[in-house]
C-alpha cells in the first residue's frame, strides 16, 4: 500500500487540533481506514537509512519536526498527497465542506492539443489541463512532484498506462501537437541536461540511470516515439520517459500546463482529475481549473479535465440493511450527513431514496456498495452491532482431507515423524536428483521464478523428505520420516490444465537400509485402510531412483498405486546422504 | 574402596566426629580418595553427615606432584651418580630430567662434589653415602594435608621452588548420621521378575530413585506443528457448521483467480512480481465458462459495468484470463464454489471453509515464503451484512481464545465493504492485524447468477502466523521446508488454540 508523509504540525493545523497526540492520530487514521505506519522525522529517517553519525553530521540541515507516515488504501488516489489526505480528514471531521471542483473555459478560447494519427501506433491518448495563477511554496512544490511520482507508481503502472508531464506554460506557446516520430527525428534538451540529445542517444544515456531505465522498454522497440511540442516546435516531453528542460516548472511557476499521455483513456482522465483536484487549491481561484481541448485525428474533440460529478440514486433500505440499522436508528438526514463527511454529498429525494453525488476525487466509487462502505466508515465500524448470521448448515469435511488426517495419525503412531516441505522446487530436484529424465515428467513449469528453488511444481514428495533427512543427519539414527501432501501433474489432454495428486511418502534412513521396516509400514497402512491381503502386493520392477533388484511396484487390485524399495546409492549421493535408506511413495486418492 | 569405607565408619564410630584431613592422616591416603569414599557412604542415606568447609591450603603443582611421586630433582641426580668412581658431568647432565636444578641443589647440599680437573673433563663424585630426601617428604605431607609438621622455612622453600601453590580445598567435618551403621548393605536398583518369583524382594534394600533425572523418551512419531494447528482450525470450522471446499488445485486460471473476483487485468497483483505464471501449461481453455455466457458477463462487468456498477472502463482480454498461474489465494476456489452454488435451481444458504496452500512470487524474508497456507471462511445467505460478518468473525476468534477485536476499513478489489481484523496482543501491548474480511462485491456475485438479495461474507488469515505465535517461532524457515529441525517437531506441545 502507498505511504504518504505528512508533518504533524501541518496535520494539526488543518484539523484545528494543536494538542493532537500520536495516539489520537492513530485512532483517527484507524477509523478512517488509514494506517499510521510510523512516527518519525527527517533526521530519524536519514539516521535509519545512513546511520546516526551521518544524521548528526548534517546538523541543522535536517529537521526534527515530527512526520507521520500514513498508509492509504490502494484505490484512493485522492489521498496520495498531503493536500488530498488532509482535505479528506477535514471533511471527515466536519471541519470543512467538500469542495466543488470546476473546469472553466476561458473567454479568449481554450488551449488546443492536436493529436496526430501517428500516435495510434504507440500511445494513442492524451489529456490536458491548466492550473492558472498558482503559487507554490517549497512544501507544495515538493508535494506536487511527489504526487506525480506516486501516481506513476500506482494507477499509471510504472508509466506504462499513463505518464504525466507538467510544464511552465509561460515558456510555451499553444497550440500544442502530440505526435509520434522516428527516434532520430526527436532532438531536444531533456530535463537536467545541458545539451540536446536525439531520442536514440537518450535511450542510451538513460539505460544506466536507475530511476529512468525501468521505463525505457515501454517504447524502446517501437519504430516511433511519442513527443509533445508547442507551436514553435519546442519539445515539452517525450512520454513516458522525460520532459524537456525548456518548460520545466520551478517554485516561481505561475501557470502550470499538465499533459498526460496514455494507452488507457479512462485512467488518463482519472489521473488528471486527481492531480488538478489536489492542487487547484493553490490557484488564485480555488478549486477551479482551466480546460484544454484535445482534437483527435478523426475530428472528435474532447475537453479536459472532465471533473465529472456523477449522481447515484440509492435505496435507503439498502443502506440501512447494509449496516444493520432500522429507520429510527438511522434517519435519512443522518445518512446524508454521514455520507457528506466522506465527501459524498447526499440528499434525500424521497422517503426511500437518497441521491449521492460522487465527486471527481472519488473514482474508487463504482457501485452503491462503495457508498455503503463509506456510510459504515462514517458511522464507525466498531459502533455497529454485531450479530451472528442466521444461516444453519451442517459441517462437512472433504473426504480426501478426512482420509489424509486419519492416515497422518496412523503413520505417526507407527513411529514416523511428519515433514512439511515446499510444493515448488528446482527441475533438478525432481529429475537428476531422483535419476529420472526431466522430459519424462509431467511437471508444471513456472515462467517467472525469482530463484532456482521455484522452477517447477513437485511431481514427487521424495526430494523434500530427503532434503529434510540431510538437514537432520546429526540426530540419533534411524530417521523415520513421512509426508502426506499434494504433488502436481500437467494434464495429458489439451485442456491446458493441471491436477493435484495427494501422495503419501515415507523414508527410513539408518545404518542399514531398513527395507523391512518401510515394507512393514506399507503393510500396516494397507491394514488400516482395510485392504484384504489378496488385493495388495508388491511386484518387482526396476526404477532408476531405487537400487537394482530392490524395487517394486505397489499393486492394489492389480494396478500400480505406488513404488517401494531401497534407494539407489546415487540417489542418496545426490542428496549428500552417506547412509542407506528405503522409501515408498503412493497415491492416497486411490483409496478414497 | 570397601575397606576404606569400613575403616572410615569404624573411625567415626570410635571418635563420633572428625575432619576429612584427620581421616587422611589416619588412613594414610590422599584427601581426594577420602572424599570419594565419604560420598559413596553418603549415597546410602543418612549413615553419616558431612559438612563442607572451604579453606585455603597448600596444594601440589604438577612439578610438585612429580617430586612427591619420584623424589626431588637433587635426590634423583644423586641416585644417578655411581658410588666410588663417579661419572663425567656432561654424561650426568643428560641422564636425568631436571638435572641442572638437581645438580646445583645437590652441590649446595654437599651431597656431591665436582672435580673440574679430572682427566676427560669435569667429573662428579658422591660426597656422602646416602641422602634423606626432605623435599619429597615435605611434599608428601602437603598431599596428605598434614601441614602442621611443616616449618615456615620449608613452606617458603617449596613455594619458591614452585612445587606448591596456594589453593582452595574443601574439607569435610564428618559425624554420625541418624542411620549410622558399620556395615553398608548392597542396594538393589531394579525390582526384577526373579525377585517377585522368589519373594526375596521382602528382604532387600532398594537404592533411592533420583526423581530429578529425566525419564527415557518413548520411541514415537510426531505430527508437524503447522498441521496440528491446521487440524484445530478445521475442527473449529466444522463445529461452526462449515463445509470444506475442495482446494486440491494449485494451478488455476487467471480467470478464476482474478477476473471472476472482479480484479481488473491491470491490477498490480497480476504482475509477474507478485504472481507465478506458467510456461507449461501456459494457458487453459475456458470452454465451460464460455458455454453458459458467464465469461461474457464477466467481460462486460469489467469493461462497461452493469448490475448497478460503472465497471473499470477498459478493454478486457480473454487471453489474459486464460493465463495459468499458481493460485495466489484460495478465494479462486471459493469463486468456483459460489458459481456452482448459483447454478442450482434453488439457492441454498451455505457456509464454506478451506485451509490450503497459496503461492506468491514475493521477496522472501523471515516471515514470508513463496508459499503459505490461507485459512478462509465464507457464508452465503440472503441479506447478510457487515454486522453478520463482524459477528461470525467474533465467534470464530473467540474459539481461538482471542476476545479483544476491532475492525479497520480496508481495500480489497473483490470485497466491499472490507475490513481488516485486529486483535489486542497482550504481549506486545498493541493492536495487531490478524486477518482480512469483507462482503463480496455484487460485480463478482451477480454475473455468476446468484440472486440479487444474496450476500456473501468472507474472512481469511494465514495459518503460519498464528502457528509461529503459538510455538514461539521467529523465522518461518524454522517451521516449514526441508531445513526444519525435527527436534522442534518432536518437542512441540499439542495444539489447543484457546489455551
Amino acid at each position: 500500500m502507498p505511504v504518504v508523509q505528512i508533518e504533524k504540525a501541518a496535520l494539526c493545523q488543518c484539523l484545528n487540533r494543536k494538542d493532537f497526540t500520536d495516539e489520537e492520530v492513530d485512532e483517527l487514521c484507524f477509523e478512517f481506514g488509514l494506517e499510521l505506519d510510523e512516527v518519525t522525522s527527517e533526521r530519524e529517517m536519514l539516521a535509519k537509512e545512513q546511520g546516526d553519525a551521518k544524521a548528526a553530521q548534517m546538523g541543522d540541515q535536517l529537521s526534527d519536526a515530527v512526520i507521520y507516515k500514513i498508509e492509504v488504501p490502494a484505490n484512493r488516489y485522492d489521498l496520495l498527497c498531503v493536500e488530498g489526505l488532509s482535505r479528506a480528514l477535514m471533511v471527515f471531521q466536519s471541519l470543512a465542506q467538500p469542495p466543488l471542483y470546476k473546469a472553466v473555459q476561458p473567454a479568449a478560447g481554450m488551449q488546443q492539443m492536436r493529436v496526430a494519427p501517428s500516435t495510434a501506433q504507440i500511445r494513442p491518448y492524451v489529456v490536458c489541463a491548466m492550473l492558472r495563477n498558482l503559487s507554490f511554496t517549497p512544501a507544495s512544490y515538493k508535494s506536487f512532484i511527489d504526487l506525480q511520482d506516486k501516481l506513476h507508481q500506482t494507477i499509471c503502472r510504472q508509466r506504462s498506462l499513463v505518464a504525466i508531464g507538467t510544464h511552465d506554460f509561460d515558456t510555451l506557446t499553444g497550440p500544442f501537437l502530440y505526435e509520434a516520430l522516428p527516434p532520430s527525428d526527436i532532438v531536444f534538451k531533456p530535463l537536467n541536461q545541458t545539451k540536446e540529445f536525439s531520442a536514440v542517444e537518450l535511450m542510451q544515456l538513460y539505460s544506466g540511470e536507475s530511476h529512468l531505465k525501468a521505463y525505457l522498454p515501454i517504447i524502446r522497440d517501437s519504430p516511433v516515439y511519442p513527443v509533445i511540442k508547442d507551436a514553435n516546435g519546442v519539445v515539452l516531453s517525450m512520454p513516458p520517459i522525460i520532459n524537456g528542460d525548456h518548460s520545466r516548472i520551478t517554485l516561481n511557476t505561475k501557470n502550470v500546463f499538465i499533459e498526460a499521455t496514455a494507452t488507457d483513456a479512462h485512467k488518463a482522465s482519472v489521473v488528471l482529475d486527481t492531480l488538478v483536484c489536489a492542487f487547484s487549491q493553490y490557484c488564485s481561484e480555488q478549486f477551479t481549473v482551466e480546460a484544454v481541448q484535445v482534437n483527435y485525428p478523426d475530428g472528435r474533440a474532447s475537453i479536459y479535465p472532465s471533473l465529472a460529478y456523477r449522481q447515484v440514486d440509492i435505496q435507503v433500505d439498502y443502506l440501512r440493511k447494509g449496516v444493520g440499522r432500522s429507520d429510527s436508528q438511522l434517519t435519512i438526514d443522518e445518512i446524508c450527513h454521514r455520507l457528506t463527511r466522506m465527501c459524498l454529498v447526499a440528499k434525500a429525494t424521497s422517503d426511500a431514496t437518497v441521491s449521492v453525488t460522487v465527486p471527481p476525487t472519488r473514482h474508487d466509487v463504482l457501485h452503491p456498495c462503495d457508498v455503503l462502505e463509506d456510510l459504515a466508515i462514517a458511522i464507525g465500524y466498531n459502533n455497529l452491532e454485531m450479530s451472528l448470521p442466521p444461516t444453519l448448515c451442517t459441517g462437512k469435511q472433504q473426504p480426501l482431507n478426512s482420509l489424509t488426517d486419519k492416515l497422518r495419525l496412523e503413520v505417526a503412531f507407527a513411529g514416523f515423524t511428519e515433514c512439511l516441505t515446499f510444493a515448488l522446487c528446482s527441475e533438478k530436484d525432481i529429475s537428476e536428483r531422483l535419476r529420472l529424465p526431466l522430459d519424462s515428467l509431467p511437471a508444471v513449469r513456472i515462467a517467472n521464478p525469482k530463484t532456482l528453488e521455484f522452477q517447477v511444481a513437485r511431481t514427487s514428495l521424495l526430494p523434500g523428505i530427503l532434503k529434510t533427512v540431510h538437514s537432520n543427519r546429526s540426530l540419533p539414527l534411524p530417521l523415520k520420516l513421512f509426508e502426506i501432501q499434494d504433488v502436481v501433474y500437467k494434464s495429458s489432454d489439451s485442456s491446458g490444465s493441471a491436477v493435484n495428486s495427494r501422495q503419501l511418502a515415507a523414508v527410513y534412513y539408518g545404518k542399514s537400509s531398513g527395507f523391512e521396516l518401510i515394507h512393514g509400514l506399507m503393510d500396516r497402512i494397507m491394514q488400516v485402510l482395510g485392504v484384504p491381503v489378496d488385493q495388495y502386493k508388491l511386484s518387482a520392477t526396476e526404477l532408476a531412483t531405487y537400487f537394482t533388484g530392490r524395487c517394486a511396484n505397489v499393486l492394489y487390485k492389480g494396478s500400480p498405486v505406488g513404488t517401494i524399495g531401497v534407494l539407489h546409492p546415487e540417489t542418496l549421493a545426490q542428496f549428500d546422504l552417506t547412509l542407506p535408506a528405503s522409501a515408498f511413495v503412493f497415491d492416497v486418492e486411490k483409496f478414497l | 574402596m570397601e575397606d576404606l569405607r569400613s575403616n572410615i565408619l569404624a573411625y567415626i564410630d570410635k571418635h563420633e566426629t572428625c575432619s576429612s584431613t584427620e581421616l587422611c592422616k589416619e588412613m594414610n591416603v590422599e584427601h581426594q580418595k577420602i572424599v570419594g569414599a565419604l560420598n559413596s557412604i553418603l549415597a546410602f542415606g543418612e549413615i553419616i553427615s558431612a559438612q563442607p568447609e572451604v579453606t585455603s591450603r597448600l596444594e601440589l603443582t604438577d612439578e610438585g606432584r612429580q617430586v612427591a611421586d619420584h623424589g626431588s630433582h637433587e635426590a634423583v641426580l644423586f641416585a644417578s651418580v655411581p658410588a666410588g668412581d663417579g661419572a663425567p658431568q656432561s654424561e650426568l647432565m643428560k641422564s636425568v630430567p631436571n638435572a641442572k636444578i638437581g645438580f646445583s641443589k645437590a652441590l649446595a647440599n654437599r651431597w656431591i662434589r665436582l672435580d673440574k680437573s679430572a682427566p676427560g673433563g669435569p667429573r662428579v663424585y658422591r660426597q656422602v653415602e646416602s641422602v634423606s630426601d626432605r623435599i619429597r617428604h615435605c611434599l608428601q605431607m602437603v598431599a596428605a594435608l598434614s601441614l602442621d609438621s611443616l616449618t615456615a622455612e620449608e613452606r617458603a622453600e617449596l613455594k619458591k621452588r614452585k612445587l606448591v601453590q596456594e589453593g582452595r580445598v574443601t574439607v569435610y567435618r564428618v559425624a554420625k548420621g541418624p542411620a549410622f551403621t558399620l556395615t553398608l548393605a548392597k542396594e538393589e536398583t531394579e525390582l526384577t521378575a526373579e525377585m517377585l518369583a522368589t519373594g526375596v524382594w521382602q528382604t532387600l534394600t532398594f537404592k533411592a530413585y533420583n526423581f530429578k533425572a529425566l525419564g527415557q523418551q518413548p520411541d514415537c512419531g510426531h505430527l508437524h506443528p503447522l498441521l496440528k494447528v491446521r487440524a484445530e482450525f478445521r475442527q473449529i470450522f466444522l463445529e461452526m457448521g462449515f463445509q470444506e471446499m475442495p482446494t486440491n488445485r494449485y494451478v488455476e486460471s487467471s480467470f478464476w483467480n482474478f477476473d471472476a473476483l472482479f480484479q481488473p487485468q491491470q491490477h498490480p497483483a497480476r504482475d509477474a512480481h507478485d504472481t507465478f505464471f506458467l510456461t507449461e501449461p501456459a494457458a487453459c481453455r475456458l470452454d465451460a465458462e464460455q458455454a453458459d455466457g458467464y465469461l461474457a458477463r464477466v467481460k462486460a462487468v469489467h469493461s462497461n459495468g452493469g448490475y448497478g456498477s460503472i465497471g473499470y472502463n477498459y478493454d478486457w482480454k480473454e487471453s489474459e484470463a486464460q493465463k495459468n498461474i499458481l493460485r495466489t489465494h484460495t478465494t479462486a476456489v471459493s469463486a468456483r464454489m459460489l458459481y456452482q452454488l448459483a447454478q442450482q435451481p434453488q439457492f441454498q444458504p451455505t457456509k464454506y471453509f478451506s485451509i490450503d496452500r497459496v503461492f506468491r512470487n514475493e521477496s522472501l524474508d523471515a516471515t514470508h515464503l513463496a508459499e503459505f497456507h490461507q485459512i478462509e471462511g465464507l457464508v452465503a445467505d440472503y441479506n447478510l451484512n457487515l454486522c453478520h460478518l463482524m459477528g461470525i468473525i467474533r465467534e470464530f476468534f473467540h474459539k481461538l481464545g482471542i476476545r479483544r477485536l476491532r475492525f479497520k476499513p480496508a481495500y480489497n478489489p473483490y470485497t466491499e465493504p472490507s475490513m481488516e481484523i485486529f486483535s489486542y496482543h497482550e504481549g506486545l501491548g498493541k493492536w495487531v492485524e490478524i486477518g482480512n474480511s469483507g462482503v463480496f462485491r455484487p460485480e463478482m456475485l451477480l454475473p455468476m447468477g446468484l440472486p440479487e438479495s444474496v450476500s456473501v461474507i468472507a474472512w481469511g488469515l494465514s495459518l503460519e502466523r498464528p502457528t509461529m505465535i503459538k510455538y514461539g517461532i521467529n523465522n518461518i524457515r524454522d517451521l516449514i521446508g526441508p531445513k526444519v529441525d525435527l527436534k522442534m517437531v518432536s518437542v512441540g506441545p499439542i495444539c489447543r488454540l484457546d489455551k
